[in-house]
């Protein structure tokens, strides 16, 4: 009895005891984490987000390509709302599956649609279909480990053949003429290209497509397909592989040119080859024509565009969401959340990752179909 | 990889008459009638479970195959996301076995004299220490190996391929053009490594296993250590030996992440070993699958089930081996 009664408060004073740290160390962290972010934009941004009623787990899958994108988005809102935000990360398409399946109310994709899968979509969009939602740009850098040269410039057809193979030598002519200034070493040329499928891939291709046809004469798609060079998986597979062996070239997202990986300006008929930039891949983008009908927002890219300052090599990352028929248990939390990645402060945040903000009048439309989703 | 049976499997002992009687007597008492049971329903269950995975590779195979604009033995491509999709195994069946039987040709000689190191020449406090290191060694995951081989080994084979294309590069298969080495001939360095512990830890309990009256009786005939190993231990040892080579070409076979992590793959079947290309099919799925679509993960089954195959010819060709040479190791001495 007496013992009992002993424990008993034993374990009363250690809660006292634990609780009292925990409200210490909550206090002690809510003031740090307003210093880290004091003035930045990151501070004001949960207090803009409007929760309304979301709350629950939303589990999300889909592109790898935008995963550090969401992450952020997800760090900001879920401090303001009382919304678990699981995004996987499984690629676009598991991400596509899962979301055709009805397994996830919203997927991330680097390529629209295809009409079968809007097809598959109606079945889970009750009175409804999916539709694509642009909400975040990358652009893909082309990067390059050659010794003395430190402003490479290559255009379309050059970067092709680099890519096919029938540019194998550091010192060719065609990279001369685009870098006059430039010391090119006598050095072989070692090209390196995704070894898993990938939307980086995809896109890569779709430029060299649309603006050297002639040079690079493949289908496309997610797999590499042209023959020759070298391959790593995944853009930081590629990217290691570029930092570490001498005269290598590869492409992946901007993100993972850091450390010390020289990226390289794109001669596109503009006045002066542009720079893999987050900027100037938004201005690239503001270039896109919007084809989806109805809801659906899916771009046209127009890879061929000589804007000043505009860097065509881009992607595109979709959210997929049904337009009708959500499933009403996760519509709140969904709605709120892409509100807020499409609100200013959402596209804030991707710049600082190194993704690109969609131009003005294109999230000005997925802001609008945003709300509009039921 | 089924190939545990065949080391496991404990020579079918003869019962002796009068056991034969006790056996058939007792099997009418009740404990014994629940272990038949179970002990049959388990190996049923095996066939079952075997069955259930052939035809689910069989059935969504023949859907991809029947779609296939390419000849799937023959295509040099795998495309599944264009309309009509192309794709093959030729690369994927030449790339696996070639690099395992590269890792084969390094680790069965290795493996075989680290046992006999451990077995008969060590000295006793040396074994332990020994035998504990080659078992961490099948511990560590196969990531980790794929990291160490991309990180440490990569870079540091350029001089031995450098040496192998001086020397041996006019055979063609040595040639090098400079290019990064992650080729097959690295991908079975890699692979040799990560099979050495489990051809090296059969091998010795094998070893082991040698009746002390042979070696004995050869030492008394006068024979060197040498000659007792290659007279009495080999022999005997032989079927066993070849048992923990096939445990070891199964897990080369089949090894995925290792191989996904060092190879720079293509589908293109390079006569040069040291040239970067090439593929396995364990490779080829892992980093195709994430991204695939529904038809695409079903060409990545059917090219599982050739694997599958190949794994069950490989397993029947060791059977067949060591039942030629049962009669004449020593186990049935």
């Amino acid at each position: 009895m007496k013992l009992q009664r002993m424990n008993r408060r034993a374990l009363a004073l250690g809660a006292l005891a634990v609780s009292g740290a925990l409200a210490l160390t909550a206090c002690g962290s809510d003031e740090t984490g307003g210093n880290g972010n004091g003035g930045g934009s990151s501070n004001a941004a949960p207090s803009n987000v409007k929760c309304d009623d979301a709350s629950g787990q939303v589990l999300a899958d889909g592109s790898s390509a935008q995963k550090n994108a969401v992450d952020a988005w997800v760090k900001q809102f879920s401090a303001a709302c009382k919304v678990e935000i699981n995004y996987k990360a499984g690629g676009s398409g598991a991400g596509v599956t899962a979301f055709t399946q009805g397994q996830v109310p919203w997927a991330g994709s680097d390529s629209a649609l295809k009409p079968e899968e809007v097809a598959a979509s109606k079945k889970i969009c009750k009175g409804g279909q999916g539709i694509d939602l642009p909400m975040v740009g990358g652009p893909i850098a082309v990067g390059y480990n050659v010794p003395g040269v430190d402003n490479l410039v290559l255009d379309a057809p050059t970067i092709a053949k680099i890519f096919d193979s029938k540019i194998t030598n550091w010192n060719d002519p065609a990279i001369a003429k685009l870098n006059p200034d430039a010391k090119l070493p006598n050095l072989k040329i070692q090209a390196f290209h995704r070894s898993d499928e990938s939307g980086t891939t995809d896109n890569f291709t779709k430029y060299l497509i649309a603006t050297a046809k002639k040079d690079f004469p493949y289908e496309g798609g997610k797999a590499w397909q042209a023959k020759g060079g070298q391959s790593a998986p995944q853009s930081s597979g590629v990217a290691a592989q570029v930092k570490q062996t001498s005269g290598a070239i590869g492409y992946f997202e901007l993100s993972y040119a850091k450390d010390g990986i020289k990226t390289v300006a794109i001669d596109t008929g503009a006045g002066k080859p542009v720079e893999a930039t987050v900027d100037n891949a938004t201005k690239a983008i503001a270039d896109a024509k919007i084809v989806g009908t109805g809801k659906d927002l899916s771009l046209d890219l127009n890879y061929a565009t000589k804007a000043e300052g505009a860097y065509p090599m881009v992607l595109v990352t979709y959210e997929i969401v049904c337009d009708k028929g959500n499933k009403a248990d996760t519509l709140p939390a969904v709605k709120a959340f892409l509100r807020y990645a499409a609100s200013e402060d959402g596209q804030k945040v991707l710049a600082e990752n190194d993704y690109a903000p969609m131009p003005d009048d294109i999230i000005a439309k997925v802001r609008t179909t945003v709300e509009s989703l039921s | 990889m089924d190939t545990t049976q065949i080391a496991d499997a404990p020579p079918p002992a003869q019962p002796s008459a009068p056991e034969q009687k006790r056996a058939a007597r007792g099997a009418t008492r009740p404990g014994d009638r629940i272990f038949l049971g179970l002990s049959r329903g388990s190996g049923i269950l095996l066939l079952v479970i075997m069955a259930a995975i052939a035809g689910f590779l069989t059935y969504r195979a023949v859907l991809a195959i029947s779609e296939d604009d390419g000849n799937f033995l023959t295509t040099f491509e795998w495309n599944t996301g264009v309309n009509p999709p192309v794709f093959g195994i030729a690369v994927l069946a030449y790339g696996t076995i070639v690099s395992s039987v590269i890792a084969m040709i390094i680790a069965v000689p290795i493996s075989v004299a680290i046992a006999l190191f451990l077995t008969h020449y060590a000295p006793r406090r040396l074994r332990g220490p020994i035998a504990y290191v080659i078992d961490l060694l099948a511990a560590v995951p196969s990531i980790v190996y794929g990291l160490w081989g991309a990180l440490v080994l990569v870079p540091h084979m350029s001089g031995l391929f450098g040496w192998l294309n001086d020397y041996l590069g006019w055979t063609g298969i040595f040639s090098w053009q400079g290019g990064a080495a992650r080729s097959m001939l690295t991908v079975g360095i890699l692979l040799a490594i990560m099979i050495l512990p489990i051809i090296t830890n059969v091998s010795r309990e094998v070893f082991r296993q040698v009746p002390q009256m042979h070696e004995e009786a050869a030492l008394a005939l006068g024979a060197t250590r040498w000659e007792v190993i290659r007279m009495a231990v080999i022999p005997f040892g032989r079927s066993g030996v070849i048992s923990a080579s096939m445990l070891g070409l199964g897990r080369a076979l089949g090894e995925t992440m290792a191989v996904a992590t060092v190879l720079s793959p293509d589908f293109l079947i390079h006569t040069s070993l040291l040239d970067p290309g090439g593929g396995t099919f364990a490779q080829n799925i892992a980093s195709k699958f994430s991204e695939a679509t529904e038809f695409g993960r079903d060409a990545l089954i059917a090219s599982g089930l050739v694997l599958f195959v190949i794994t069950l010819l490989v397993n029947g060709a060791a059977r067949a081996i060591i039942a030629r040479r049962k009669e004449y190791s020593g186990a049935n001495a």
